[in-house]
């Protein structure tokens, strides 16, 4: 909204007309909380809201803003994204939740980033189109997710106007009793279907999966993409990959042609059932290259059900970043792009969060000075200071162990591990750790005293007693192992 | 006279043998430990690229594989260019790969969800020759995916470990299956060197060859990597060993 956007203190109505009348379309929460409703006249919203600021409702508006929501999802979120109007967007997230690391962390990204933009938002997940539009607009949290089969049980609370009925039709089954879902589906279909209609029992069917319900993805705005209609549907896995290497080798000139290599690209499959079925892959760097991009899609085909067959695919760029010209090496591939290669391929398979270098960082605490950067992160040339050895498997948590020991500086004589009893044969320590007090308060005196300990076969151990020995306030003087050297 | 003929008509042959049963562009080219006892035994002189080997632990190191990941980790460091390591299990401590010279900005890591995807990352890594090595720990190792691994490192080059261990007794017998590596290493931990004062001295590992395609098998004891990637003979141990092995060899003549 910018600056022309007016202090959130005052309460703000958006006004429509209701044949003869004008009411209140909207409220803002300071209105809301002041009693104005949505459906109240505006001269009795006037009177109850002395200073009431008013804006003519603009539909044409509200769509067009609806459409840059549904545009920025696609781009960000899913290839399937279509319009659910006029308040809610439906976006399919299969197959697209692993770039965020699961399906509850890309819904809190979805959140988090409508919130910074000032957009209340309200989510549901579940495995139909129904479900999933019933659950965010009346589920009891703002963000809820059913789980995969979990919909009947997450439906069956839910009063029955999160059902898409009419209001009319809503209301009549209110005055006969009906207040959830449950109650209404559990009535025999053929007495109800006789009263209100086929409408109900449909949209019960649409919301618990028993009827189909495509949507419909919108296209992508002003994004690089190819199409390919074909003459008969096809289906075997091999003519797909036949047809993803031509929609990437045609895509291919036309990012050359703007410089610019994809950061990411969806490939569309629309069959003959209307259904769409998707593939989206991510690149750690821009690409151009026919031959990595068709590997990255063909490798995904696994994941797609071609139906009755496929009739149209599309291949498109959502993201795509400006790509320098380079000269090709003329005898050996350029080393850096094969390993960019090599990283998208595993990332689209296992996760891109899955992979990872290891980085030093600057903290006493083991558990700690170990965090993780991207792979292809340029070089830190750091390293971990050397002069006490650390050792090869650190254990995750701690695994208390039974010690005898000699307080306050000695090496325990000998220790119990998983039920082995273990005589310390030679040691090396204490090395002294303190806790990190710029952190937690607990912190604040937290001592650890680490013994590297070998015992009479020759494993070696790193175990530790937290606490100093002495003082009960540095720790609570037990030993724990917390790692094996080589 | 005759004797040098024989020995030369001998390496001919060898190497025609060498020619028509290598694949690899990198067949031939090896990567010695500079300890000419364990060197000699290996065909070729050293630990050879472009094949698959096998490193599993005895006793503790068995389940948790600490020594297996040094001595994988003292090898790489001696290569040049990123190493990808796969594996399951988040235990593995960076630090420690770096004092034995693997420096963390060559490490790759790539941590899927089960054994399955981990061959699978193991041998995409392998297809690509710029790596300097793939790492993988896994507790199965089948003979068709060991097999897969083993083409697809001779065709690209690039040196593959298999770092076996396992978080159960059950699992244990697995090892018991043949493998397509190209050689099976087992590390022991071992008590460290003695130092004149309290403390714990150099690490020592028992290091046994335990199987080696064209080559011999043979046992030493060795102190472990340092910060230069370097084993060694222990001093006081040298002689020792070497007569312990010339035993073990007669006896298995």
């Amino acid at each position: 909204m910018g600056d022309a956007a007016p202090p959130p203190e005052r309460p703000l109505v958006i006004a429509a007309r209701d044949g003869r009348r004008r009411i209140v379309a909207a409220a803002d929460r300071a209105a809301l909380a002041l009693g104005v409703r949505p459906g109240l006249t505006l001269t009795q919203a006037r009177v109850r809201v002395p200073g009431l600021r008013i804006e003519a409702a603009d539909p044409a508006a509200d769509a067009e803003a609806l459409g840059r929501l549904a545009a920025w999802a696609l781009r960000r979120y899913s290839p399937l994204v279509a319009l659910d109007p006029p308040d809610g967007l439906l976006i399919d997230v299969t197959g697209a939740t692993h770039l965020f690391g699961g399906e509850t962390p890309l819904l809190e990204d979805i959140r988090a980033r409508l919130a910074a933009a000032c957009i209340g938002a309200r989510i549901g997940l579940a495995d139909t189109v129904g479900a999933a539009h019933a659950l965010a607009r009346f589920a009891p949290g703002p963000l809820t997710v059913a789980a995969v089969g979990g919909v009947n049980s997450a439906l069956a609370p839910l009063p029955i106007a999160a059902l898409r009925l009419d209001p009319e039709c809503v209301d009549r089954l209110r005055r006969l009793g009906f207040e959830t879902i449950a109650e209404l589906e559990a009535v025999p279909r053929a007495p109800m279907a006789l009263r209100f209609g086929a409408e109900p029992g449909y949209r019960l069917d649409q919301a618990f999966g028993r009827v189909a319900e495509p949507i419909e993805p919108i296209g992508p705005p002003g994004t690089i993409h190819v199409r390919q209609a074909f003459a008969e549907p096809i289906s075997a896995p091999e003519t797909l990959a036949h047809s993803i290497g031509r929609l990437v080798a045609a895509l291919c000139p036309l990012l050359e042609a703007q410089g610019l290599g994809a950061r990411r690209l969806d490939l569309l499959f629309h069959r003959v059932d209307s259904d769409v079925q998707a593939i989206r892959v991510g690149m750690a760097n821009p690409v151009r290259d026919v031959r990595h991009l068709a590997r990255l899609l063909t490798d995904g085909l696994e994941t797609v059900d071609p139906g009755f067959g496929v009739e149209v695919m599309t291949l498109a760029a959502p993201i795509a970043e400006p790509m320098p010209y380079r000269q090709r090496a003329m005898l050996h591939e350029d080393e850096a792009s094969g390993l960019s290669a090599l990283i998208d391929t595993l990332a689209n398979r296992i996760g891109a969060d899955k992979l990872y270098r290891a980085a030093s960082v600057e903290s006493d605490l083991p558990e700690r000075s170990v965090k993780i950067i991207a792979p292809l992160d340029p070089p830190t040339g750091r390293d971990w200071p050397k002069h006490w050895p650390r050792p090869s498997r650190l254990l995750s948590p701690p695994e208390p162990v039974e010690t005898l020991a000699l307080l306050p500086d000695h090496p325990p004589v000998h220790f119990t591990w998983r039920g082995v009893r273990r005589h310390v044969k030679r040691a090396d320590g204490p090395e002294r750790v303190f806790g990190e007090w710029w952190k937690r308060d607990e912190e604040l005196v937290a001592v650890r005293d680490y013994f590297r300990i070998e015992d009479e076969s020759g494993e070696r151990f790193w175990i530790y007693r937290a606490g100093d020995g002495e003082n009960a306030a540095t720790g609570s003087q037990r030993w724990f192992l917390h790692g094996i050297f080589g | 006279m005759e004797r040098g003929a024989a020995t030369a008509s001998l390496a001919g042959l060898k190497a025609r043998i060498a020619r028509i049963g290598g694949s690899g562009k990198a067949r031939g080219t090896v990567l010695p430990f500079g300890i000419s006892e364990i060197d000699r035994r290996l065909p070729g002189g050293g630990v050879s690229f472009g094949a698959l080997h096998e490193i599993v632990g005895s006793g503790l190191g068995a389940m948790h594989g600490a020594a297996a990941a040094l001595f994988v980790a003292g090898v790489l460091a001696r290569t040049k260019g990123p190493v990808l390591w796969c594996l399951n299990t988040h235990d593995l401590f960076a630090p420690a790969l770096s004092s034995v010279g693997l420096h963390p900005d060559r490490v790759i890591y790539a941590e899927p969800d089960d054994e399955k995807t981990v061959l699978f990352c193991m041998e995409e890594g392998l297809r690509h020759a710029g790596l300097a090595g793939v790492v993988g720990e896994v507790s199965r190792l089948s003979m068709t995916a060991s097999r897969r691994l083993q083409l697809a490192a001779e065709a690209s080059g690039v040196i593959a470990f298999v770092i076996r261990h396992w978080r159960n007794a059950a699992a244990a017998d697995a090892f018991r299956q043949l493998t397509a590596a190209t050689t099976r290493w087992r590390i022991t931990a071992a008590p460290s060197s003695p130092l004149p004062v309290a403390g714990i001295g150099r690490p020592r590992w028992l290091v046994a060859l335990i199987r080696s395609r064209a080559g011999e098998c043979g046992e030493w004891e060795v102190e472990a990597c340092d910060a230069q990637d370097r084993l060694a003979l222990p001093a006081d141990l040298a002689d020792r060993s070497a007569q312990a092995e010339d035993g073990r060899r007669s006896a298995a003549a």
